[in-house]
């Protein structure tokens, strides 16, 4: 196995912490007792680190990130069929290819089919709603896929999740791990969210949502989303101290 | 003003939720979906070493267990190789050993466990040695960002002890919060890793 030319073997760019959530955000209230009070411990990149799964196109089928058919009984779900699609990249603009993207959300209405979401929104029985794709050698990905609808949460009395899609990718080493949060362009619950307000930077935050994209629509069928993935960068080896073993 | 670095910004973490079981373990979450779930093999048959038994909980700072996390694990085999073409020698590692897990909780009692082979020994930075040691990844909902820690083994106390990251926790009676207990349950061995997210003994957590 060998792995992708474009990349660079070296570090990766020290995480920028300024742009995540910290651990404890008040306003999502299951931080408060999930969040760590000490600091963490700042770790160089080893080994451990720099190396991680490795996934392939065996591992996933064609239909798989095809949530308008992944899970379809007797017909087509119901909803508003979108295709999201952009690419995986790391900060040096580099794209990410041959890694893992899966995604997960809830159905038109808003209800998660998971035995643990009692919302009173039905399940659709032709949507499961999750999907899986290994980004191609130009770090593309797509979806296609039923926008999801806005639900409720016991968070604050009244508080509903705007429309999202949740999205876990790899990247080439365990260090880039990363799992987010889509959101569609314009929806007005975004400002709302604690979860979203979770994000200290609102530059960050507009890096969230993605955009419609009216030239990947397909014409009578889909409308299409965008949304480009960032993880992080890796140093070029100008200079670097190569780390010892390697 | 000066000229842009142009760089792009990492896309920020955002809380996997209570329904990460849709997307990475749907099995948990109640369908039957994919071919094939990823993540439930992580040494596969045909590694040598050790088989083992992790088991844990996650408990939250009231003390309770967090029942609907989900863990992900990565090690090195026996010999302390990852599968991964960046380690120099991953042509050696076992045939279908990925070296990779998910790990789901029971939901009504929080528990979770894995199956894997105990991991060699591997190398740190600058001619170091690391004691044998699992990557955990952990996601919930209320947690933001991924929390990575590492899970050393309570019977290499020798390599613990020179282990260059352990050494790196400066409160010295936080480094145990690290090791797991070695315990033998029906002739089986089984490491016992409870990870605490705050409050009275803290797990150790890595900004990696």
């Amino acid at each position: 196995m060998t792995g992708p030319k474009t990349l660079p073997k070296g570090e990766f760019f020290m995480r920028d912490r300024n742009i995540h959530p910290p651990a404890y955000t008040k306003d999502y209230k299951t931080s408060v007792a999930r969040s760590p009070q000490y600091a963490m411990l700042s770790l160089e990149n080893t080994r451990s680190e720099i190396t991680g799964p490795v996934f392939g196109h065996n591992d996933v089928d064609a239909i798989d990130n095809d949530l308008i058919k992944n899970y379809a009984k007797e017909s087509d779900p119901i909803g508003e069929r979108i295709i999201v699609h952009g690419r995986v990249l790391d900060e040096n603009g580099r794209p990410v290819p041959n890694t893992l993207v899966e995604i997960w959300q809830a159905n038109a209405g808003g209800r998660y089919r998971h035995k643990k979401d009692m919302y009173l929104a039905p399940i659709d029985p032709n949507f499961g709603g999750c999907g899986r794709t290994v980004t191609d050698e130009d770090g593309y990905y797509f979806f296609r896929t039923i926008k999801p609808g806005a639900y409720p949460w016991r968070n604050w009395v009244n508080s509903w999740r705007p429309a999202h899609i949740h999205v876990s990718v790899f990247g080439s080493g365990f260090a880039q791990r990363l799992i987010t949060q889509l959101y569609f362009e314009g929806d007005p619950l975004i400002p709302h969210c604690p979860i979203v307000k979770t994000i200290p930077d609102q530059d960050a935050i507009n890096r969230l949502v993605a955009a419609l994209d009216l030239n990947a629509t397909v014409p009578l069928d889909t409308i299409a989303y965008k949304f480009d993935i960032v993880l992080r960068g890796r140093r070029s080896t100008l200079f670097e101290n190569r780390l010892e073993g390697n | 003003m000066v000229q842009s670095l142009n760089y792009l910004k990492e896309t920020s973490s955002q809380t996997a939720g209570p329904y990460v079981h849709i997307g990475l373990a749907p099995g948990a979450a109640g369908f039957d979906i994919y071919r094939e779930e990823l993540g439930w093999d992580i040494a596969g048959p045909n590694a040598a070493g050790e088989r083992i038994r992790v088991e844990g909980l996650v408990i939250d700072g009231m003390g309770a267990p967090v029942k609907d996390v989900m863990l992900e694990a990565w090690q090195a085999n026996a010999a302390g190789i990852y599968a991964h073409p960046e380690d120099p020698r991953n042509a050696e590692v076992e045939d279908g050993f990925r070296g990779w897990g998910r790990i789901i909780t029971d939901f009504e009692t929080g528990v979770w466990g894995f199956d894997t082979i105990k991991p060699g020994a591997t190398p740190g930075r600058n001619g170091s040695v690391q004691a044998p040691h699992i990557n955990l990844w952990i996601v919930a909902r209320g947690i933001n960002i991924g929390l990575n820690t590492r899970l050393y083994f309570e019977d290499e106390a020798d390599a613990n002890a020179n282990d260059p990251v352990i050494n790196l926790v400066e409160q010295v009676d936080r480094r145990d919060t690290l090791v797991a207990k070695r315990t033998e349950v029906d002739g089986k061995v089984v490491y016992r890793f409870d990870i605490t997210l705050q409050g009275e003994g803290e797990t150790v957590f890595l900004d990696i």
